[in-house]
């Protein structure tokens, strides 16, 4: 089967959840390319997007149309390439709703699981659970005659264990996107000792068409990046209960949170992360890592308490911020939730009290986003650090703690044999995580010499 | 026209900020002012430098797409938007793509000839941030023959349109110095506008403008010979000016110092539906601008300033050759010799021009003879440069479409 017969009927499942709807839309571009090339004109390209929820679904088509008008905007040089024999076609505009039209007419929202049993290729992006997961795929391997292909886009179950519970004989792959998978350029790639050879070239070629970076992980839960960002969740963690001695709860979420973030020069602080993930994905995630993991305590009992409040992160289907840790207000944090009063501490009355104890950043100091833009981003990240490095306030000590911690954690995760490479460890957090600089550096281990 | 059979001058010239991507003010999801406003603001600023609306005759306005960008027609019922006192007067609107501005100016100055106006107001207006740059191309493309060109042409029409022209320049007279001169033009036009407070790209910070500018261009998803330094950018804006006989300039209590005199002027029409032939050159630009010096009775040596037509680059260089003030294939030479700068021997576009200060298409032409009669009134800010006393001539030259609709107009200040 080539990679385009591959791709003439394909079946994405919880199509309308957050990483499921950007699967639906990249490969529902990829598919409407190939239906564009003249030999394939006359046949049918169908994706079905598989999802429990109508509500989900119908929340699926508004953001297909919203992205797919995007990219169409983006490749209008492209399109009136593509479109030039539609005589009926001649401004950008209509070229565009032609386009969108076009990508839009492949995807059939469904609830019906039964519409992927004629699938060839069927991405998967359900809840984090391993025996709900087993369950659907092996439900659609008994009743598909088409010895379907799966790509799991589970961030943390080992794929063998899903290729042996579902009985897919090796018909398996992890495919795991970023979020948002439509913006994010990496892909961890897992492939399970099983895994078909096949599959790996498939996921080759299509990786490269929707211009993604492939990372390869190794078949371990969590692999990389859920590897590394729960142990340096853990961590953060662990320091706002060391804190708690001196400040209050929500003080040393602020104090950590802005450590990780401006100290560390990463997009976004390390709370604010697992608001953006959720905090219930986080829970599962750790629930998946723990058995694998035994001699560590892979576990919060904080997130644990902070769920069963209510608290929950994640996003509205618009992409604007739900509150977690943090309140927003127009995707900006301006509350820190307290369990014990059940409510959230406006940030204004403790924002400059914990500036004042965290002491200055160091004065070469540059947001993030102009650092990863910067051309001697290398140089400027070395007297960046070696100022920290000097500097002996509490921000500083904090910071290089943590930097250390990271580094620690990208090493576990070569020893562990999750990651085969310094590279790849880096590769994972400076493109999916959009960090600018990988765990594995010499920024912070010059301190402990 | 040989002569003009009366003094025709202008005065009391008022630009709004050209508003549009570059601006501190501008964000593309926040409300913003529309035609209505710009024309009011424009055309106010005007008429409070004559003494209100009572002074003035007839009203002209030039825009060019306001049908798409702003779904309103019409236009000449909404100069009385103005002010009270423009109501059941005399008013027309007039379109000739980015020339429209220019064609507002010559029925002003022909209602002053026809002595059917001793005072008339003329605005330019465009209100283009109203749709994405790729929808407003569509648009655009309006000024080219749609019928004949915009289904085999570009998904950016114009932009490609002179990318063309650029690689039929690069193949006959050398890419690399024609790319820097380029680069050098775009900087020029950004040092000027930063003194400009009006300007688009006033608040332009960037370090190294010619590196900046000779980024590689991209075809993928631009066009093939020219980057986005290389165009002028998207605007909102309007300018206005008063036309004016020497009893008008009376009327409004004005000295003919501080007014400029029309000397010469030509208006020259390409056909829409014939293709270029010689890309490298703009014929109807020289055409214009010859017949305007002729009829002022001077050459293009005599110029202390230029308002060109550089909605691109290279048109910007292609005019210095329109114009006559070097030969084919050595614009390049002359702009990187310094000759257009500010400091130059013929400063053009002093401004910003519309890759600097921008180019709101419908207002284009009226802002030139703001810019200029700022300059040769001595009323320009910052960006005032020093007029030689020999050479006290000022150019605006203004273009609609692919060299199609040409305005040109000579000045000097009032005797």
């Amino acid at each position: 089967m080539t990679y385009t017969e591959r791709l003439r009927n394909v079946s994405v499942l919880g199509a309308g959840g957050k990483m499921g709807s950007g699967i639906v839309l990249l490969t529902a571009l990829e598919m409407c390319d190939l239906s564009q090339k003249a030999e394939n004109r006359e046949l049918p390209f169908v994706l079905q997007a598989i999802d429990i929820s109508h509500t989900a679904l119908a929340g699926l088509m508004p953001y297909l149309q919203v992205q797919i008008q995007k990219v169409a905007e983006k490749n209008i040089v492209r399109l009136r390439q593509v479109y030039q024999d539609r005589e009926d076609l001649i401004e950008n505009s209509d070229i565009i709703t032609q386009y969108i039209a076009d990508v839009l007419n492949i995807v059939r929202p469904t609830t019906a699981l039964e519409a992927a049993y004629e699938s060839t290729m069927i991405f998967e992006a359900i809840v984090e659970n391993m025996a709900v997961k087993t369950k659907v795929l092996s439900q659609i391997n008994t009743n598909n005659l088409n010895s379907p292909w799966f790509f799991s886009n589970t961030s943390a179950i080992p794929i063998h264990e899903l290729d042996e519970k579902a009985g897919l004989g090796g018909r398996i792959l992890g495919f795991h996107f970023y979020n948002p998978p439509a913006v994010q350029k990496l892909v961890e790639l897992i492939s399970a000792k099983t895994t078909q050879s096949e599959l790996l070239d498939f996921a080759g070629s299509y990786a490269k068409n929707l211009r993604k970076t492939m990372v390869p992980a190794n078949d371990f839960a969590g692999f990389i990046g859920n590897g590394h960002f729960m142990r340096d969740f853990l961590y953060a963690k662990s320091e706002i209960e060391r804190l708690q001695a001196e400040v209050s709860f929500a003080e040393a979420v602020y104090m950590i949170n802005k450590v990780s973030q401006d100290f560390l020069l990463r997009p976004m602080g390390i709370f604010q992360l697992c608001d953006y993930v959720g905090l219930d994905v986080c829970q599962l995630i750790l629930r998946v890592m723990s058995p694998y993991f035994s001699g560590e305590n892979l576990h919060s009992p904080l997130l644990d308490e902070l769920i069963a409040q209510g608290v929950r992160g994640g996003q509205f289907p618009d992409g604007s911020q739900k509150d977690g840790f943090f309140k927003y207000e127009k995707n900006r944090p301006s509350a820190i939730y307290d369990p014990k009063q059940k409510g959230y501490l406006s940030l204004a009355d403790l924002q400059s009290r914990c500036d004042d104890s965290l002491g200055p950043l160091p004065t070469v100091f540059q947001p993030w986003k102009a650092v990863i833009a910067l051309a001697a981003k290398d140089t400027f990240l070395q007297s960046y650090f070696g100022e920290l490095q000097a500097l002996n306030t509490l921000g500083a000590k904090l910071a290089k703690a943590y930097g250390l911690r990271s580094r620690e954690i990208g090493l576990q995760l070569l020893s562990q044999g999750v990651a085969e490479k310094e590279n790849d460890v880096n590769a994972v957090l400076t493109t999916g995580f959009y960090h600018a600089y990988g765990p594995i550096n010499n920024y912070f281990s010059e301190v402990s010499k | 026209m040989k002569k003009m059979r009366r003094k025709v001058f202008m005065t009391a010239g008022y630009n709004t900020i050209s508003m549009g991507t570059g601006r501190k003010e501008f964000h593309p999801k926040k409300a913003r002012p529309g035609l209505e406003e710009y024309i009011k603001e424009a055309g106010q600023g005007t008429l409070k430098m004559i003494g209100g609306a009572q002074a003035v005759d007839e009203g002209v306005i030039g825009n060019f797409m306001a049908a798409r960008f702003n779904h309103q027609g019409n236009l000449t019922a909404m100069i009385p938007v103005i002010d009270e006192g423009l109501r059941w007067k005399s008013c027309t609107r007039v379109e000739g793509a980015c020339a429209s501005g220019g064609l507002a100016l010559l029925n002003g100055i022909k209602s002053v000839l026809a002595e059917t106006a001793e005072v008339a107001l003329t605005i330019g207006v465009e209100v283009q941030n109203t749709v994405k740059a790729v929808y407003g191309a569509d648009i655009l493309a309006g000024a080219g023959w749609y019928r004949g060109e915009r289904k085999t042409g570009h998904a950016f029409f114009f932009p490609a349109k002179f990318s063309d022209r650029a690689g039929v320049y690069f193949e006959k007279f050398g890419r690399e110095r024609t790319r820097r001169a380029l680069a050098r033009w775009y900087r020029n036009a950004i040092e000027n506008a930063r003194l400009c407070p009006s300007a688009q790209e006033y608040h332009n910070k960037s370090l190294d403008l010619e590196a900046l500018a000779l980024s590689e261009p991209n075809p993928r998803l631009f066009v093939e010979h020219l980057n986005f330094y290389d165009c002028s950018k998207v605007s909102d804006g309007a300018a206005a000016i008063a036309i004016v006989s020497e009893s008008g300039l009376k009327r409004i209590g004005c000295s003919t110092k501080e007014a400029v005199e029309v000397l010469g002027w030509a208006q020259v029409q390409a056909d829409l539906t014939v293709p270029v032939t010689e890309a490298f050159r703009l014929e109807t630009t020289e055409r214009a601008v010859q017949q305007a010096l002729k009829m002022a009775g001077i050459t293009s040596a005599d110029l202390g300033t230029v308002e060109g037509h550089d909605c691109f680059t290279i048109a910007g260089i292609m005019s210095l050759e329109a114009i006559g003030l070097c030969k084919p294939g050595e614009g390049p030479d002359f702009v990187l010799a310094g000759n257009t700068s500010r400091q130059g021997s013929t400063p053009f576009n002093t401004s910003g021009g519309l890759i600097g200060w921008g180019h709101p298409t419908g207002a284009t032409g009226v802002h030139q003879a703001v810019t200029i009669w700022e300059q040769l009134t001595g009323k320009a800010g910052d960006w005032k440069i020093d007029i030689a006393s020999k050479r006290p001539y000022g150019l605006s030259v203004n273009m609609g479409g692919n060299d199609k609709t040409l305005v040109a107009i000579v000045y000097r200040q009032g005797q």
